[in-house]
């Protein structure tokens, strides 16, 4: 069982669209969707929920009023900004969606009126698709723990994957490089990054090479809507298999992915347009690439 | 438009990735400055920040940011793992003697509060830099997470704190709608959301409406890349959200953003967008001003 993971460092360059090509091409594959505060894998693949479970994502502290001498200490120990004090000064609160979860508060109230409930943060689910199953989540917007949640997305996959002895676990990765990126990739075969060739693009895609490279994940580079910028896909190319990347393909400009989506369909399974055939080559040397290794 | 502590703060976000949140931010900046009206923009996507593409900052200072980690000395450490059951982020455990994971740690200070002896001291962990320069007329302040770096708020709460005490301040938002998303508008007194009207746009674009509508904060839809799909147009609508602007979608756009280059200069029927997103923007931001 192999694990590929599909990132990208900047948003909006077609990471979801490549999954949902590869999730149809693949035999025998399970499906991770590890964007979970911006999630649309679902708009495509429109699974069935087999499984649902709430995501407990830690504590939350909340200052009981009627306890509340308003001494400020909380206030003081607090490094993240999250107590507030009530307009008339008398007592203190929590900011909305400011609580990191620390308990330091709770501990230094010298009368103890802060509770520290654990908090939900979302949902998860296990699904069937048309394209084989898969591990998913909603984190509730502005949820804590995005990271947590992601591993969590990702052990359930790769659990399912023994089950049933699928050959692919394809994880579809949030932008950037941070935390849920970091929980999305390490551990993983190969990582797929689909970049664009925009200076936006170029600039991001250094980054998440830095990234893939720390930890030692395996690059294969697909350069998407590369006719937008013909000269800039072959640097970015030049530098990315200098870097030790494998080149899987270049995607055209082509307004197939948004029809797809607006149908619900893969690129691939939408059929029409130059994309769904390059797609298809692309899965294969990818393939192919992994197998030999 | 103006607040008691700082200056006025708009955010630009936008749940889905890729929609246009840099380029309306930069143009919106830059519109400013060309009014010779006090502005400064602040990339708060650290993990991926790319407003310096556009408007080639001078950098004039560069400072480390980043969170108190603890440090132990084994000398006064007896093993009581009052440390260990403090932390909620499990970044300090104590086998003989506490051990502390530099990467888990949220640097809240527990621990410290904690250990009866002494034994904890707290050291300076960098996650990032934040770099301030200017571009023309504008005020530049950019954060840029290190690489294997986690934790994206604290570098952003580090670049909010250059916030200026006048004019007005355009935050640029990382895409989704976690922590990263929370720590940057959280106070501002109005979020502009970018979206396109795709499946993908509209449903991340309704996931930054109920983390506004949590958060309390006004905020207004400007679309990108409009064409004959009116999902957006309808589900604004329906759901009562000021539709501020729309900028037709245009190869020309792409082709000029991929050079590095911004549409506000090449392409007309961009700028004339943008000039129409000001004017109703900073309608929407008087509004809610007084």
């Amino acid at each position: 069982m192999k694990q590929i993971v599909i990132i990208s460092g900047k948003g909006g360059t077609g990471k979801t669209s490549v999954t949902a090509s590869f999730a149809a091409l693949a035999r025998k594959s399970v499906l991770a969707d590890c964007d979970v505060d911006a999630a649309d894998l679902h708009l495509i693949l429109q699974p069935e929920i087999k499984r649902r479970e709430v995501f407990r994502s830690g504590h939350e502290a909340g200052i009981r009023v009627s306890d509340c001498t308003g001494c400020g200490v909380c206030e003081e120990v607090c490094r993240f900004d999250a107590i507030g004090r009530a307009e008339d000064g008398a007592t203190c609160f929590v900011r909305d969606m400011s609580c990191e979860g620390c308990g330091v508060c709770v501990s230094a109230c010298p009368v103890g009126a802060i509770d520290f409930p654990e908090r939900e943060g979302g949902e998860w689910f296990i699904s069937d698709t048309r394209c084989g199953p898969m591990a998913h989540a909603r984190l509730t917007p502005g949820g804590e723990n995005s990271g947590r949640l992601v591993a969590l997305v990702r052990e359930q996959a790769v659990e399912l994957a023994k089950e049933r002895q699928a050959d692919w676990v394809l994880v579809d990765g949030p932008p950037g490089i941070g935390c849920p990126v970091i929980a999305s990739l390490t551990g993983t075969d190969l990582a797929v990054i689909v970049t664009e060739p925009t200076l936006s693009g170029a600039h991001d895609l250094s980054r998440v090479l830095d990234l893939a490279q720390h930890f030692h994940i395996p690059v294969a580079l697909v350069v998407n809507k590369y006719d937008l910028n013909a000269d800039l896909a072959v640097r970015l190319e030049k530098e990315a298999r200098e870097r030790g990347a494998f080149l899987a393909g270049r995607l055209p400009y082509d307004g197939a992915f948004t029809e797809a989506q607006r149908q619900g369909l893969s690129v691939v399974e939408y059929g029409k347009g130059a994309a769904a055939e390059e797609i298809k080559e692309l899965w294969k040397r990818i393939r192919e690439k992994i197998n030999h290794e | 438009m103006s607040r008691v502590d700082g200056a006025f703060r708009i955010a630009v976000a936008s749940g889905k990735g890729g929609t246009g949140k840099t380029t309306v931010a930069v143009s919106l900046a830059v519109l400013q400055a060309q009014q010779e009206e006090p502005v400064q923009y602040l990339d708060c996507d650290v993990e991926e920040p790319n407003g310096h593409i556009f408007l080639k900052p001078a950098i004039e200072e560069t400072e480390e940011a980043g969170i108190l980690i603890p440090v132990v000395d084994p000398a006064l450490c007896d093993g009581c793992r009052k440390c260990g059951d403090a932390c909620e982020f499990h970044a300090i455990v104590v086998p003989k003697k506490a051990v502390v994971f530099p990467e888990l740690c949220h640097g809240c200070g527990g621990c410290l509060r904690a250990c009866p002896t002494g034994a904890i001291t707290e050291a300076f962990r960098a996650v990032g830099v934040v770099e301030c320069g200017k571009a023309g007329r504008l005020s530049f302040v950019q954060g840029l997470l290190n690489i294997g770096e986690a934790m994206a708020p604290p570098l952003i709460r580090a670049v909010k704190k250059k916030i200026q005490p006048t004019g007005l301040a355009l935050l640029d938002a990382p895409p989704g709608t976690a922590c990263a998303v929370v720590t940057t508008v959280k106070d501002a007194d109005y979020v502009l959301l970018v979206t396109e009207p795709t499946p993908f746009g509209l449903n991340d674009l309704k996931l930054a409406v109920e983390l506004m509508r949590s958060l309390g904060r006004p905020f207004g839809v400007v679309v990108n890349r409009a064409c004959g799909d009116d999902s957006v147009r309808r589900y604004c609508r329906e759901e009562g959200l000021a539709l501020l602007a729309e900028i037709p979608d245009d190869r020309a756009v792409a082709e000029s953003y991929s050079r590095g280059e911004l549409p506000l200069d090449t392409v007309p029927s961009f700028r004339r967008a943008l000039e129409q997103l000001k004017e109703t923007l900073s309608a929407a931001c008087e509004a809610v001003g007084r």
